[in-house]
């Protein structure tokens, strides 16, 4: 019986294939490259911050290095990680269908996606740029000598990508499910997913528009972004928080889709408040675009503008909170079982739950004003971003894994590996909420040397936390060509992608499947095996 | 009435393939109406901030060129809608005839744009190539005509892909009438026509009407 990975062994048919599940290989590998570019700019950070002056690289490359970590992490890594990889394999599966809506128009976007890091690494390869990844008006077009132009073109490109990513999402989730699956019994992740579809669909063309005029004013020194001839800097970061507060839900969102998925299996039960967990996700999506001026407290934008949106910013944190509360409601009187991927979930629960309560923090204006570029907001968005999205993102990889390669893994490395990346992340991280809580500013890398012993711990930690990074690609390596063969369903899980074969056919389904049971039915589901 | 090949593989009926077509299309448009969006809005904003300048500016734009050009691109619009009502009809030659007139309005549309475009460089109103003026409102009209450039350069880019799309069209006509799927194409392939038109009436109000009133 041929599966999708036997069926041609050809490289044309890899790079002209229209299959969902092998378009979302040539992402996995994509990403791979570039988080290990990402991390290693990340390393070289870590270690200049091991002491308190200046040894390893100068400011100039020290800020082309943050900058470079950022816009490739953000772009290149976060926002396509979950839906572009497992969501492209998963997505079909998990609603009945052969593929997405638009086949080609899947493979264009990956083709898209590699156009734009290809031309976001030549500007990094060239000399880098130095603005951070934020790109913020007049530096970015006035004043920078890097190459400003080249990554914004990258990133422009990279959006398309993003865009038709979303679009087939939202396409495939309408109209192509199985009989009898209706919208309340999808699989959470699909809510999630479509819900992030949306702000891909609706955000990122306003990121496009705004590069377009930051280019535009840096190549021909035209005046949109430039206070000396009548344009408004400010107006820049309005665009561009427009499109990247809704970004930050991209890079959440989706993990918190994963973790519904993870937290019911090794449950073994429903989950808990279904609908609010479905509709909290469009909820996010939806408030997420009207808080934007959060990053702007410090801006002089006006004292109303701020109270609204830090009142906006209290608002979303609500459907947020509600999803938390239901995945614990869920824990309650389940019959755990604590396999790698729900490791990770339980993990991902903790560190959500801490980056998301200091974003209230820095919600209150009075207390933004303090932390204001600090390492507090690093170390905040790291626990949402790194602590929550890469933990799901890698707890769902585990659960998958089967799926997609037909092999199991080594169920003791992999609890091995989610145990340290959560010691080692927390290691990292929680130190740099004390080092902003007591003043030290984000983008230095010289400090005063009192500072070090916090520094000392994060980078010790950025240690462990790399090293756990780098285990998965061995025992996950390993098990592609010498771990045991897959069942259909090794974790006894609900969902239809779990009813074809490990790896499914090139079609998914051998017959089309019908649906006529509630979402997460674990009652009635299969039991576990022991592989 | 489906024949072989005439759904994708990993759809399963006719009716579906036209729903995913028109909603692909309309997902499509949304982000569309976001990227004239932000652009849009910056103009708000700074017209918000200067009206006297922008006032000024709008006077300086062509207005005989832009309402022909909205009456040619209104014209187009009805082509393309009549087209599609006769491939529905299943007449031929009048898909092909209809068709054929939107790429010549839509052609001609953008041959007016570029001498629009010239005389607007003769009056050294290039911003970032040829600018030129002078008097208290020069950083207003500068701005103002940013915006006219990107978004009518934009828009032109986008209407330069809808003429392509439909020559392809045009060039399978007599599918149009006998295949399904070429007319769900067409039918979607309207849509994103209409929406450049519907672009075109935002922008021609926001360019070439403020300043010239009372």
């Amino acid at each position: 019986m041929k599966n999708y990975l036997t069926e041609d062994y050809t490289l044309r048919s890899w790079f002209f294939t229209t299959d969902h599940k092998r378009i979302a290989i040539l992402y996995f590998a994509s990403l791979i490259f570039l988080f290990f570019i990402g991390g290693a700019a990340a390393t070289l950070i870590r270690i200049e911050l091991a002491t308190p002056q200046a040894d390893l690289v100068s400011s100039d490359t020290y800020n082309r290095l943050f900058t470079m970590h950022g816009i490739i992490m953000v772009w290149f890594f976060l926002i396509p990680s979950v839906p572009n990889t497992l969501g492209n394999f998963i997505v079909p599966l998990m609603i009945g269908a052969r593929d997405l809506a638009f086949p080609r128009l899947n493979l264009a976007s990956w083709y898209l996606f590699m156009l734009g890091a290809a031309i976001t690494l030549l500007a990094i390869f060239m000399g880098g740029v130095d603005t951070g990844w934020t790109l913020y008006t007049p530096f970015s077009t006035l004043y920078s000598n890097s190459y400003v132009a080249v990554a914004a073109a990258g990133i422009f490109i990279a959006g398309f990508s993003s865009i038709l990513t979303g679009l087939n999402f939202i396409v495939t989730i309408h109209k192509l499910r199985a009989p009898g699956l209706t919208w309340y019994r999808l699989p959470l992740f699909i809510w999630s997913l479509y819900a992030t579809s949306i702000i891909l669909v609706l955000a990122t063309p306003v990121l496009a528009i705004t590069l377009v005029l930051l280019a535009a004013e840096r190549i021909f020194g035209i005046g949109v972004f430039d206070p000396r001839i009548g344009g408004d800097p400010l107006l820049f970061q309005h665009l561009f928080w427009f499109y990247s507060h809704p970004a930050v839900y991209i890079m959440i969102l989706p993990g918190m889709g994963v973790v519904n998925e993870l937290i019911t299996c090794y449950s073994r039960k429903k989950i808990f408040g279904y609908k609010f967990v479905a509709w909290a996700s469009l909820a996010i999506a939806a408030a997420g675009f009207l808080v934007w001026g959060h990053h702007m407290f410090v801006s002089g934008q006006s004292l109303t503008a701020s109270l609204v949106f830090s009142f906006m910013s209290f608002v979303v944190a609500v459907p947020s909170a509600i999803k938390v509360f239901n995945w614990t409601a869920t824990l309650h009187k389940g019959t755990l079982r604590f396999d790698a991927p729900m490791l990770y979930a339980l993990g991902f629960i903790g560190l959500f739950t801490m980056g998301g309560l200091t974003g209230l923090f820095l919600a209150c204006l009075a207390f933004d004003v303090y932390a204001t570029d600090t390492y507090f907001v690093v170390a905040h968005f790291h626990y949402i971003m790194v602590g929550g999205m890469v933990t799901a993102y890698f707890g769902g990889l585990h659960y998958w894994w089967p799926k997609i390669t037909g092999r199991m893994y080594s169920e003791y490395w992999a609890r091995a590996a989610a145990i340290l990346i959560f010691l080692g992340f927390n290691l990292t991280f929680f130190p740099q909420f004390i080092l902003g809580a007591e003043g030290m500013p984000r983008r230095y890398h010289v400090y005063p040397p009192e500072f070090q012993v916090w520094n000392v711990l994060s980078s010790g930690g950025a240690t462990i936390l790399a090293a756990a990074y780098l285990l998965p690609l061995f025992y996950l390596g390993y098990s592609i060509f010498f771990g045991a063969k897959a069942p259909a369903n090794p974790w006894g899980a609900t969902g239809l992608e779990w009813q074809t074969p490990s790896p499914p056919p090139k079609f998914n389904f051998d017959r089309q499947p019908v649906v006529d049971s509630p979402p997460y039915d674990y009652e009635h589901a299969p039991e576990p095996q022991n592989v | 009435m489906s024949e072989p090949g005439d759904i994708a593989a990993h759809l399963s009926s006719p009716k579906q393939r036209d729903e995913v077509l028109e909603l692909g299309m309309w997902t499509f448009l949304s982000t569309e109406v976001l990227l004239f969006g932000g652009l849009i809005m910056t103009y708000m904003v700074y017209r918000h901030a200067d009206p006297v300048s922008f006032a000024e500016a709008g006077r300086q734009t062509r207005i005989v060129i832009g309402t022909a050009n909205t009456a040619v691109l209104l014209t187009s619009s009805f082509c393309v809608a009549a087209a599609i009502q006769a491939g529905q009809a299943g007449a031929a030659r009048a898909v092909k005839a209809l068709l054929a007139a939107a790429i010549i309005l839509g052609t001609i549309f953008l041959g007016l744009k570029g001498v629009e475009y010239a005389g607007e460089y003769r009056d050294h109103l290039v911003p970032g190539i040829d600018f030129m003026q002078s008097g208290p409102h020069t950083q207003g009209v500068r701005l103002f005509f940013i915006f006219y450039f990107l978004a009518t350069g934009l828009h032109a880019v986008h209407l330069l892909c809808g003429i392509v799309v439909l020559i392809i069209f045009l060039r399978c006509y007599r599918q149009i009438v006998c295949h399904p799927r070429y007319l769900a194409g067409l039918r979607t392939a309207g849509l994103y026509w209409h929406f450049i038109d519907v672009v075109w009436i935002f922008l021609y109000a926001l360019i070439y009407l403020p300043g010239r009133s009372g």
